[in-house]
């Protein structure tokens, strides 16, 4: 390591390249290194690529046997039954998987947590950007990237211990609820959108705010004439990628929902998700069974739903930098 | 327009001594006037009510799971095996696996992320395969951790075989880390200051030397101090290990540190079930009669270690550029 500093100032060894005019022993460690260097990374960067691609085909494939083969699946009832009987005998009119129960399931419970967590998030990162930015920087935001990081198991938990009686001491049903999940995951994803609502409304130019305040507008008025809608897009993006996170929890959810195989008829019903049924079910499946195959297709289904959150995501942050663009 | 009306009125209200053709008084009485003011208020003290509520939900949250775990949270419960129907068991084994799985994880995770990303932040070109890396980061770090662990079970499991292990749980925590220590690490060199690296390019230095000698180490506060973050999440992970690293562990034996055998709690090719697969799994089927004592020791035990990794993150990110500064 010395050697190579001491030897840095000699231009002519990083320049001759291969030494056929020098006379000393060459030096190949600079430009061995260099492009071991840059080989390193890229490969790295390869692996990521390749981890991604591989990853969706593999589920791809597995996930689409249920569909071809003996005993094939029919995709429409696959996505619009809510039948799902994966263990009934020929006499019963054989297996039947329709996995609506678990779709809608996933949207609802996804959806009603944004519908808690979304607008409690933006309120408080209003506080945390502009109302109190000191005490926001310095203890609120703190305090939401510590639990950004809390594990979902112990949501769950919080979850099964408190809310579940609690649901169940006041209200019908067995507190294993659609009400529950929601709550348990509006929770969990309670830290995220806050950070990143208060994100967006902090990457706003400050000329936004002083030019609002210099023409006399009250604080609420700037903040829902002016910076809401200046970083609306960011702060929908914001809420996608809580939707996302909800979406794809297994655990939590799994441990307050119940588990019945039904579309929830109201917030107090039990029910399932595709994440739930997969933890379940995809441990006492015998594998390439078409039981075993439908909990592929699941995984799938999963993994397309994800991608199309992904696609909002991409769709919305263009929408900003074409209007960045045109302001400009 | 009401919109020009209460601009004048609010400067005048506000005591600015701007427009003096307008008489104050005039306007104070106009009724969209008070109402914008009485709103501001409203809606001050409606964002304030929330960011407090929000705050004091994560605290009593947090005061909860602290509060019901207090009694196991002794050196026996951290040490000690879990017992079968019976009481008095610990999560001993549990807790060892969990951090040789973050360290296995991390052997792989580190490496490979910091590289890429280097790549991202001093090599990367605008072109195809730039754009490909990035969507396949956003892509990984949106996946479900329950369809990585699914992932895990095909390729590791079923394709090669190596059954529920260790090797298997710290691929698929790698799968998942990847994305954020890229990102981390991306975004850390880019925010080492360009004239370090232009001095030491015009000095002659390569750029490899640069990179290794000058922008990482400038880096490695923040490289280091997301790691841990992510370190700390990845410690709570449980859909991805379940179908991958097991949901069960031998019986270990402590006084042996042989790799190569099976009861060795360094075999990285046994079933290890972490601390956060134990907690679900006692919710599901706790067959200890304190199970709901376990789980709540558990979950405390969770959190206060997510809470000191981020403690820790925090601490090293400081020192370390202080560091740095001084040099």
């Amino acid at each position: 390591m010395i050697s190579e500093t001491e030897n840095l100032p000699k231009p002519f060894c990083i320049t001759s390249g291969n030494s056929d005019m020098d006379p000393r022993p060459p030096k190949p460690s600079y430009f061995f290194r260099e492009t071991l260097g840059r080989h390193y990374t890229t490969l790295c960067g390869g692996i990521i690529i390749l981890l991604t691609v591989v990853m969706v085909a593999f589920v791809a494939v597995k996930g689409l046997a249920a569909f071809v083969g003996a005993h094939p699946i029919s995709p429409l009832q696959f996505l619009f039954s809510s039948q799902w009987h994966p263990d009934a005998s020929a006499s019963e009119g054989g297996p039947k998987f329709g996995a609506l129960a678990f779709i809608v399931g996933s949207l609802s419970v996804s959806g009603l947590a944004v519908l808690f967590s979304a607008p409690l998030a933006i309120a408080a990162s209003v506080l945390i950007a502009i109302i109190a930015p000191k005490s926001g920087e310095n203890f609120i935001r703190p305090v939401l990237e510590l639990f950004t990081g809390i594990p979902s198991v112990v949501y769950g938990w919080v979850g099964l211990s408190l809310l579940v009686p609690f649901i169940r001491n006041h209200f019908p049903g067995l507190g294993f609820s659609l009400l529950a999940g929601s709550l348990v995951l509006g929770l969990m994803i309670l830290p995220t959108i806050t950070t990143l609502t208060t994100d967006a409304l902090q990457a706003l130019p400050i000329s936004f705010t002083e030019g609002s305040y210099a023409l006399g507008a009250t604080r609420w008025q700037t903040i829902y004439r002016i910076l809401f809608p200046a970083a609306g897009s960011r702060i929908l993006i914001g809420i996608t990628l809580g939707i996302t996170r909800a979406f794809g929890e297994a655990l939590a959810v799994q441990m307050v929902i119940g588990n019945s195989v039904q579309i929830p008829g109201s917030v107090f019903s039990a029910m399932s998700t595709l994440t739930s049924i997969i933890t379940m079910d995809m441990g006492n499946t015998i594998s390439g069974s078409a039981w075993n195959n439908a909990m592929w297709s699941m995984a799938l289904l999963l993994l397309l739903i994800t991608f199309g959150f992904i696609v909002i995501i991409k769709v919305l942050g263009a929408q900003r930098t074409v209007k960045r663009g045109s302001n400009a | 327009m009401p919109e020009i009306k209460e601009p004048i009125e609010k400067s005048e209200a506000a005591g600015h001594t701007g427009a003096p053709q307008h008489t104050p008084s005039a306007f104070h009485k106009t009724r969209s006037h008070r109402t914008a003011f009485a709103a501001d208020k409203l809606a001050t003290f409606f964002f304030c009510a929330a960011g407090i509520f929000l705050v004091s939900l994560l605290f009593l949250f947090a005061g909860y799971i602290i509060y019901s775990g207090r009694e196991s949270l002794t050196f026996h419960f951290l040490t000690s095996p879990p017992r079968f129907m019976q009481r008095g068991g610990g999560v001993g084994p549990q807790l060892f696996n969990s951090i040789y799985l973050l360290f296995i994880s991390s052997v792989f995770s580190i490496p490979i992320g910091v590289g890429a990303g280097i790549y991202m932040a001093e090599y990367a070109k605008p072109n195809t395969i730039t754009k490909s890396i990035r969507l396949s980061l956003e892509t990984l770090s949106a996946l479900p951790s329950i369809v990585v662990g699914l992932f895990g079970l095909l390729i590791f499991i079923n394709v090669l075989g190596w059954g529920f292990s260790i090797m298997a749980g710290a691929m698929a925590l790698m799968i998942l880390n990847l994305p954020v220590i890229t990102r981390v690490a991306e975004e850390s060199i880019r925010n080492v200051p360009s004239s370090l690296k232009e001095g030491s390019l015009a000095l002659g230095a390569t750029h490899w030397q640069t990179i290794w000698k000058l922008i990482l180490p400038s880096a490695l506060p923040g490289i280091l101090s997301g790691v841990i973050l992510v370190t700390g999440r990845i410690f709570g992970e449980a859909a991805a290990l379940l179908f991958t690293a097991g949901m069960s562990s031998p019986h270990l034996n402590f006084g042996d540190w042989n790799p190569l055998h099976y009861t060795s709690p360094l075999n990285p090719f046994r079933p290890a079930e972490t601390l956060a697969v134990y907690t679900w799994k006692v919710n599901s089927e706790g067959l200890a009669p304190d199970a709901r004592q376990i789980a709540d020791g558990a979950a405390a035990v969770l959190i206060i270690t997510v809470f000191l990794f981020n403690i820790l993150a925090r601490y090293i990110g400081r020192v370390l550029q202080n560091r740095v500064r001084s040099h």
